[in-house]
């Protein structure tokens, strides 16, 4: 079994694992039947990775995938010949939340040209989580209109870094152009209860638009 | 194929799933848990053969045999349709894919959430 769960390569983006709960090794539990996803989106080292790998039960995984230029997914070369190509990379982790439920968290960069990939990963997940920077809000557009074509219900966690400017929560909705009905809270990606909690306000907004629309 | 083409790692995929397309791969999501179901492995692929050996440990999901791999989700799918067919591999938890969540799949999500604060 070592030698498939190689320790090193692209499989392991953080080094080794820290302290995780004491029943959570490689494989899932048996009684195990259903697998939810959430993602966990924004710009470029806005924490995503960090976010994921606060929650995992198991040391964050990474996939890459190849991708044209154009955002075809390749999973093979007939017709790639010639066109350049280029490789994305998505961080997950594992939540067991009880016996029969799994929740994988997915960490997937905000670039719009990596489409396809997106609608692989977005398609069924239950909602995402998008991170922003306050230094740089307008970075977090693309990757918000982005969930809105594939309507990907979300909430927003603004993230903490040391000298963003402090925004009212009314200047930060009008600013990133939010819903009323959108969550709006701040987070830090290192703390796992601030990212538990950040989770929570996100699934309870889910809840409530499900009963609205029941 | 060149020796350049190889070295980008342009090839390895063609050459893993033998360069077939599969309609039956997007049976699979991300986080389709699959089980291995038999122990005979005589006459797959190398590729496959890790694959069985990984699976046979436990309950796993697409993404994270991929990972453990190191292979793309969207190869690790070709690999695991043509498994299945060959009755080597099991789907062992369904991923809810309703345009409309259930409520029920939604508060469990909740409390076993809330349950880690
Ligand atoms: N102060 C503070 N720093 C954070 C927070 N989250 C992440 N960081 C730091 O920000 C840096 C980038 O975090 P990553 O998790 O790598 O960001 P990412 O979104 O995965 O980045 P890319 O994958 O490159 O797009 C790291 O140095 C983190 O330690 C946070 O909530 N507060
Ligand atoms: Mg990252």
């Amino acid at each position: 079994m070592a030698s498939v769960l190689a320790s090193d390569g692209p499989a392991s983006p953080n080094g080794p694992a820290p302290n995780r709960p004491a029943d959570a090794g490689v494989y899932l539990r048996d009684t195990v039947r259903t697998a939810v996803k959430l993602l966990v989106v924004g710009p470029f080292a806005v924490g995503k990775t960090t976010f994921v790998g606060t929650l995992s039960e198991i040391r964050p995984l990474r996939t890459e995938e190849t991708m044209t230029q154009a955002g075809a997914l390749v999973d093979d070369l007939a017709g790639v010949e010639g066109k350049s190509t280029t490789t994305v990379a998505l961080d997950f982790g594992r939540l067991t939340l009880s016996d029969e439920l799994v929740l994988y968290l997915f960490g997937a960069p905000g670039q719009q040209r990596f489409t396809s990939i997106w609608k692989d990963i977005a398609h069924g997940a239950l909602g995402a989580l998008v991170l922003v920077d306050t230094r740089r809000l307008d970075q977090s557009f693309e990757v918000m209109d982005l969930l809105e074509e594939l309507r990907i219900p979300y909430a927003v966690a603004v993230n903490t870094f040391d000298g963003a400017p402090p925004f009212p929560p009314d200047e930060l909705r009008d600013a990133l152009d939010l819903l009323p009905e959108t969550p709006l809270m701040s987070c830090d990606a290192r703390d796992a209860t601030s990212s538990t909690r950040a989770l929570v306000t996100l699934v309870e907004y889910l809840l409530t638009r499900t009963q609205e629309n029941a | 194929m060149s020796a350049d083409r190889r070295l980008q790692g342009l090839v390895r995929p063609y050459v893993v799933t033998g360069g077939r397309a599969h309609a039956s791969r997007n049976t699979f999501d991300a986080v389709t848990v699959v089980i291995a179901t038999r122990e005979q492995v005589a006459g797959l692929s190398p590729e496959k053969k890790r694959l069985m050996e990984l699976c046979r440990g436990g309950a796993l999901s697409v993404a994270e045999i991929a990972a453990h791999l190191s292979l793309p989700i969207s190869v690790t799918k070709v690999l695991l349709s043509d498994l299945v067919d060959s009755g080597h591999i099991a789907t062992h938890a369904a991923v809810s894919h309703a345009a409309r969540p259930d409520m029920k799949l939604l508060k469990d999500v909740l409390d076993g959430l809330r349950a880690r604060l």
